[in-house]
């Protein structure tokens, strides 16, 4: 069972919604009993990255998440501000991230021609910079829905799954092992985020 | 690069589509759980639905049409008509749009905007801004459907929409509504010359010349579609479609 972590961010029906078209069991949960026992995780997440840090600590969700992504192994997907989170912190905030891939999380606003608007929104294309599990059955033009203010860059090239450009190159989607970040939104994203989380279900 | 948007913005009365002209007339279109799934088949970027009565016949949103449109898109949604307060906003975002559209309720209440916008971000409030040119030729602002004249001047009320922390603006023309004449691109494009954020031209298009036009000529960042995606051409019956996308590529490139 895929548990989406419920720690009140952001827009879960749609999430749920596509899990259920790709045939997936998938719950929404904020019980930690419930993430224990979760085979899989995804985070989700829309909103302001120390809230959501905070958020994790107050209910002591920060152990359980720790042990299953790093102990564990399951595989575990953040997405959006769930991506970022992954990150060991954010110009948004002061707060450390979670930490489980090294790189981090900057604004866009002053590194990027002040011509482009922020938030990066709309469609965007991305490359496949390393292929995992989450990458297969992709063909031809890859294009996923982007909605976001911070971007995320990996230290290590090896962590970096997709990119695109706006302005920068930033990172897409990251991998580490098991986890695995996108920072668009595949539940918005057509065929293409079905895809994705085809792959993320059948792990 | 980031590709334009181009957003069929789909007129409902309560459980009804319709299609309007000048904001009059609303001829009925068909079902909307039907026509969504063909724009899901079409993969179109992103769909708007306005509930363009229910504010004037004091409605709520229909709650059960939006949670079917969220079962079965998967692509940014927008809605508005009939919200009046965040709680109400907050459902529809639950439900999975993620975009709310505010336009007579901004007006009267614009700390809706602000509460809306600390509560889920500013990406999620958009401004809805619906203009008609008077006598003397000075666009004004209107609100209840078009059936409401405001003394607001859109290009400073499309500023205090930014201020009070709407992330983007739905422009649209009353006088070119359901008219596939075009975009009234000379107040689009002094809107785009003072706001930040991103801004939807709707209200008249009815070519691909017409969609360059708003984005090359009035820099828009979006460009809704009405009677373009409902019927087959002006004059014509119902056809649920949407322009060729290599075709639209290359108009908005």
């Amino acid at each position: 069972m895929i548990t989406i972590v419920n720690y009140g961010m952001g827009n879960l029906g749609s999430v749920l919604n596509m899990f259920k078209k790709v045939g997936a069991q998938a719950q929404v949960s904020s019980d930690l009993e419930v993430i224990r026992k979760a085979s899989k995780i995804l985070l989700p997440g829309v909103g302001a990255f120390d809230t959501a840090i905070q958020r994790i600590h107050a209910v002591g969700m920060k152990e359980v998440l720790d042990h299953k992504a790093l102990e564990e192994k399951i595989p575990v997907l953040g997405i959006c501000l769930g991506m970022q989170l992954l990150t060991e912190g954010s110009e948004e905030g002061k707060l450390p991230g979670l930490g489980w891939i090294k790189g981090s999380t900057f604004n866009f606003k002053n590194r990027i021609d002040s011509n482009l608007k922020v938030p990066h929104m709309g469609w965007n294309t991305v490359r496949i910079s390393k292929q995992t599990a989450l990458t297969k059955g992709y063909e031809g033009e890859i294009k996923f829905y982007f909605v976001h203010s911070y971007y995320v860059l990996v230290k290590n090239e090896n962590n970096s799954m997709m990119k695109t450009g706006y302005g920068v190159e930033f990172d897409s989607a990251v991998v580490n092992d098991n986890i695995f970040g996108a920072q668009f939104h595949p539940e918005k994203s057509h065929k293409f985020g079905m895809k994705l989380f085809e792959n993320f279900s059948k792990l | 690069m980031l590709q334009k948007r181009i957003i069929p913005c789909l007129q409902l009365i309560n459980e009804s589509l319709v299609k309007t002209i000048k904001f009059s007339n609303p001829g009925y279109i068909g079902d909307p759980i039907n026509t969504v799934r063909i724009f899901n088949e079409l993969e179109v970027d992103e769909l708007c639905f306005l509930d363009i009565r229910a504010t004037v016949e004091n409605r709520q949103p229909n709650f059960k049409i939006l949670a079917e449109i969220a079962n079965e898109c998967f692509m940014p949604l927008a809605y508005g008509g009939g919200i009046k307060d965040a709680e109400t906003a907050k459902q529809i975002l639950s439900i999975g749009f993620e975009k709310i559209v505010l336009n007579t309720a901004a007006m009267k209440t614009p700390n809706l905007v602000s509460e809306i916008a600390s509560y889920s971000g500013s990406q999620s409030v958009i401004g809805s801004i619906d203009i008609k040119k008077n006598f003397f030729g000075k666009y004004l602002v209107y609100i209840n459907d078009g059936t409401q004249k405001t003394e607001m001047d859109p290009v400073l009320y499309a500023q205090k929409m930014q201020e009070l922390g709407a992330g983007e603006l739905l422009i649209t023309s009353i006088d070119r509504d359901g008219t596939w004449n075009g975009f009234e691109l000379e107040i689009i494009k002094k809107i785009t010359d003072v706001v930040k954020i991103p801004v939807i031209a709707n209200g008249g298009a009815g070519s691909l010349e017409h969609i360059s036009d708003a984005v090359k000529k009035a820099n828009a960042s979006a460009v809704a579609l009405g009677s373009m995606v409902v019927y087959q051409k002006k004059g014509l019956g119902v056809l649920v479609n949407f322009p060729d996308k290599i075709e639209l590529e290359k108009v908005v490139a």
